[in-house]
């Protein structure tokens, strides 16, 4: 069961992200071209899937519990520090420059163009990458 | 290097995807009470306990192009960069970023923002602001290299 539905999920994501523009690099480029070749879409993106999760959640919250695990495990963070900062930074500058964040770079895999055969597999990278800064440097930083 | 494509603004479209995304962003809470951030989904897939739905998350995500094939008998239009270091730069810089901000574009954008967490709207507005600062440099400044 769980299997299942964590694959429908990915679908039903996958699929939006495809039906939005989302999955398209020259769309996400075009967004971020405010002062060139400008297209406000993915404002209509970002609008449309945070309405629906923000009512959506509301209603998943009503219940004790999930469906398929014991608890919710919702992360309780609300400290705005230079790993939050710095790591936001540093990923919309590879958004600039890829016109891919995570979610379209898994979708856009199966269309196989060379430009994200390289990029998956180098964000993979990057996600060790990041977890080692996050919890060596930047901790012992800040102890 | 490309040249900058030209897309159309699809208002209707976009929102009727940036709906599905939502709704796959309430299904993932309401079973398995998780947010749907990309990010953390891919590392919980390769690191945590639990990684069954998480990796079928995954699939899903890389099998959607061909549902869409079926349905349409064609791949989606997209435009990928053919500037292959730029491309492992980016995938590197997105990669680091988010695991080091804990977030992307969808736990701090979609579930951040439904969450009303303040911490997640300072990491929207800052990715937003250096990835259009990004563009403006190398298309503007720099000059069609992306």
């Amino acid at each position: 069961m769980r299997i299942f539905f964590g694959f429908l999920s990915g679908l039903v994501f996958g699929i939006g992200l495809i039906v939005s523009g989302m999955a398209n690099p020259a769309k996400v480029l075009n967004f971020l071209d405010i002062f060139g070749a400008w297209d406000p879409s993915l404002a209509f993106v970002m609008g449309g899937a945070s309405v629906t999760a923000l009512v959506g959640y509301r209603l998943a919250w009503k219940q004790s519990a999930p469906l398929l695990l014991p608890s919710f495990d919702i992360p309780t963070a609300s400290d705005i520090d230079g790993k939050l900062l710095t790591g936001a930074a540093v990923f919309g500058i590879g958004w600039g420059i890829g016109g891919f964040c995570p979610g379209p770079a898994w979708t856009a895999l199966t269309i196989a163009a060379p430009g994200t055969l390289i990029f998956v597999p180098m964000m993979l990278i990057g996600i060790l990458l990041g977890r080692y800064l996050k919890f060596n440097t930047f901790a012992k930083r800040s102890a | 290097m490309l040249p900058i494509t030209p897309t159309d603004f699809t208002p209707w479209a976009s929102l009727g995807g940036g709906i599905l995304i939502g709704v796959s962003t309430v299904m993932v809470m309401a079973l398995f009470g998780r947010l749907t951030g990309i990010i953390g989904i891919t590392a919980g897939a390769a690191l945590w306990e639990d990684r069954g739905w998480r990796i079928a998350f995954i699939i899903g995500l890389i099998a959607a192009p061909l549902l869409w094939l079926l349905a349409n008998g064609a791949m989606p239009q997209q435009t990928v960069s053919d500037n292959l270091p730029g491309m492992a730069i980016a995938g590197l810089l997105v990669g680091a970023g988010t695991a080091l901000g804990s977030g992307c574009t969808s736990g701090h954008g979609v579930c951040g923002l439904a969450r009303l967490s303040g911490r997640s709207l300072v990491a929207v507005n800052t990715f937003m602001v250096f990835a259009v600062a990004t563009v403006f440099i190398l298309r503007h400044v720099i000059g069609g290299a992306f």
